[in-house]
């Protein structure tokens, strides 16, 4: 089953009372890929991320984790999937290798003092064992919630949001840990809302109010997006920014430093856009290829063309 | 998959780690019982005595000095001292600082010896019954003990003749009339389900506000795993109380135990298991800690005021006893005083096993049916 998708669902439907979650969600997910879901607050990723692992059952659709059926086999996914929870979700008056040992019974370890001994080196926690884990700062928590649901030694990870309120540089480590799993043959799927989290993502999948919108090699999305993108640089760049929203044919003015990248859809009123103000002389323009960046951007201003019906 | 003993001894171990290092939890365990018994053990009494008592009279014979040296022997009243006038009298009452007024009328000892039959007359504050009715109640043979001795020779006409028959009352089980006897084993259904209903519904509600809930239903741990090894520590809290009860109900307030002691532990298992359930099914029902104590705060009144535990249960109204036979406390009770004070064994207590039973089947069934562990 190597070639097979780690997940493969289809049309995924969760209702919370009246309300329609998760709509229709399509997923396939290679073996070893880190697979990022973007998207704003409550547009159903975390709906999603449950109901893969079996902790909820979906409406409507069906598909497989592991080769296990989601809607019927959730006990087998759930002794191979590694679930990170948005929130803590240890226990804050456990101490960090009590939590550990907990979670080693529940999935039934052999070997239990071993694997501990070894997530609090790994960690780098060995010293503090006997440290509650709510006295934990943020990023520490983060980290012993990572070792907690390696610990079973899963074929998948399932985490989400895993650095909301993280500093930037246990951020940082946090993601080379994930790519050191990645490398060693884990799946790896995130959600997250953070720009510089989905660039490292070989797979995206954009999600606004439980539709998928795009979805694709990371490379791919600036070119399913069409945008077309000038770099334009120059003085009085807030002026001309706010002068440049207004132009027909500019969808997106995104502000980096000191330079202006200026996007839209239809390269001809853009084209047109930028040989106006080339005359002016003021700034410089410059085309450039659309990137991650200024896809995301557009994506979470909400803006909802033809090409998300077109990608999916 | 199958219940799994390794996973329900490490849930079991966890609990009773989280309830080492919550005091405030083990302040309830402890605390609580020792400070209730205490409290309604010491402090209750339906038969009151030392009231404050004023005495207005003209006149200072005989009659009157035994009347009032009879009241002050009795216990039941405190005389504070005289008070002239109805107006003073009223206002000690209206302020308090009296709780009855004996007026003796003018010439009352001269009325008494012409036959005139003169009135004495006993003002007390009626605003608390239960406060002046053991005084009452003494006062007329305080009256008739005194004028036995006030009267003799050619005066002993004057006592009234005693009635053609006699009236003896026996007083079973708690001879002394002592209040303490009644509320102290009772208060032992009052400790259980005050202290495990909510312990029981906060402990299992904590699980999913703090969001571990999810972590744990993300593991392969079965849902009879997780209910089995967070309620069992409540059990042992159960028996660590009742240990606590009788340490301190049998040595200081001295109340027997007079029955059977298997009536009893059957009784008192039944009891823990019926409120661990009351517990989890009020934890099915709230989403938050605050919820789960505000609903066990529902089943705290009805145990104290329907149960008999304060009232006699035969005084309530009919509807009142329909609804106090519901609640577990009733039954559980019945059994303690049963057993400790009337020497009851397991066949005089049967019928409150059955009622226990019944109570906990249908409890169990709605909290079972409202269980569930996945997030739908």
């Amino acid at each position: 089953m190597n070639d097979e998708p780690v997940i493969d669902v289809r049309g995924l439907t969760k209702n919370f009372g009246e309300k329609r979650v998760v709509d229709h969600f399509d997923v396939r997910v290679p073996r070893g890929a880190i697979y990022g879901f973007l998207g704003p607050n409550g547009s159903g990723k975390t709906t999603t991320i449950r109901m893969l692992c079996g902790l909820l059952t979906p409406d409507e659709g069906d598909g497989t984790c592991l080769g296990f059926d989601v809607r019927k086999q959730a006990d087998q996914i759930k002794e191979r999937v590694g679930y990170m929870t948005q929130k803590f979700s240890y226990y804050e008056d456990l101490s960090i290798r009590e939590n550990l040992d907990f979670v080693a019974r529940m999935y039934r370890l052999d070997r239990r003092r071993e694997r501990v001994d070894a997530a609090l080196t790994d960690l780098g926690l060995a010293d503090r064992q006997k440290q509650l884990a709510g006295s934990l700062s943020g990023g520490w928590k983060q980290r012993l919630a990572l070792a907690a649901c390696l610990l079973h030694e899963p074929q998948l990870l399932l985490l989400d949001e895993p650095t909301a309120g993280v500093d930037p540089k246990a951020r940082r480590d946090f993601w080379d840990e994930i790519r050191r799993l990645s490398a060693k043959g884990v799946t790896v799927l995130v959600s997250t809302h953070y720009m510089d989290e989905a660039i490292q993502c070989d797979f995206i999948t954009y999600i606004a109010y439980g539709k998928k919108l795009i979805d694709g090699r990371a490379a791919d999305i600036p070119g399913m997006v069409g945008l077309i993108t000038y770099r334009v640089s120059g003085p009085d760049i807030s002026e001309l920014e706010a002068r440049l929203r207004q132009e027909d044919g500019v969808v997106q003015v995104a502000r980096f430093g000191s330079v202006l990248h200026v996007s839209g859809t239809d390269r001809s009123k853009l084209d047109a856009v930028a040989a106006a103000y080339r005359q002016d002389g003021t700034h410089e323009w410059t085309e450039k290829t659309s990137e991650l960046e200024e896809a995301f951007i557009y994506l979470m201003a909400g803006a909802r063309d033809n090409f998300a019906r077109d990608a999916a | 998959m199958r219940f799994s003993f390794a996973r329900f001894f490490a849930v079991l171990a966890k609990e009773f780690i989280q309830m080492r290092r919550d005091r405030v939890t083990f302040a309830m365990m402890i605390g609580l019982p020792i400070m209730q018994l205490l409290l309604f053990g010491f402090i209750i009494n339906s038969d009151a005595r030392h009231m404050p008592t004023l005495i207005e009279m003209s006149d200072d014979g005989p009659l009157t000095r035994a009347i009032i040296s009879g009241m002050r022997v009795s216990d039941y009243f405190d005389i504070k001292g005289a008070v002239n006038g109805a107006a003073a009298g009223e206002r000690a009452l209206r302020e308090g600082s009296a709780s009855f007024v004996i007026i003796f009328p003018d010439n009352f000892e001269h009325d008494v010896i012409r036959g005139l039959k003169p009135n004495l007359l006993v003002v007390a504050d009626a605003s608390d019954p239960s406060a002046v009715g053991g005084a009452v109640g003494a006062l007329s043979g305080i009256v008739q003990a005194a004028m036995a001795e006030t009267f003799s020779g050619p005066l002993a006409s004057l006592t009234p003749s005693p009635a053609p028959f006699g009236v003896s009352v026996q007083k079973m089980y708690n001879p002394e009339g002592k209040t303490s006897t009644n509320i102290v084993p009772a208060l032992l259904a009052i400790i259980l389900s005050m202290t495990l209903v909510m312990m029981t519904a906060v402990a299992i509600v904590k699980e999913s506000e703090r969001g571990t809930m999810e972590m744990l239903i993300a593991t392969p741990v079965r849902p009879m795993e997780v209910m089995l090894g967070k309620i069992l520590p409540y059990v042992f809290v159960g028996y660590v109380q009742t240990a606590v009860f009788l340490l301190t109900g049998l040595t200081l307030f001295g109340v027997p135990f007079e029955g059977s002691w298997w009536a009893f532990f059957v009784g008192f298992n039944l009891f823990i298991i019926v409120n661990l359930a009351l517990g989890f099914l009020i934890s099915a029902a709230s989403r938050s800690q605050m919820q789960a104590m505000q609903l066990s705060m529902f089943t705290i009144l009805p145990s104290v005021l329907l149960s008999g535990f304060l009232f006699p249960f035969a005084a309530m109204p009919g509807w009142a006893q329909i609804l106090g036979n519901i609640v577990p406390a009733t039954h559980f009770l019945r059994v303690v005083r049963i057993v400790m004070l009337k020497g009851g064994d397991i066949g005089d207590v049967a019928g409150e096993f059955w009622a226990l039973l019944a109570i906990l089947i249908v409890i169990s069934t709605i909290a079972m049916l409202r269980y569930r562990l996945t997030l739908d």
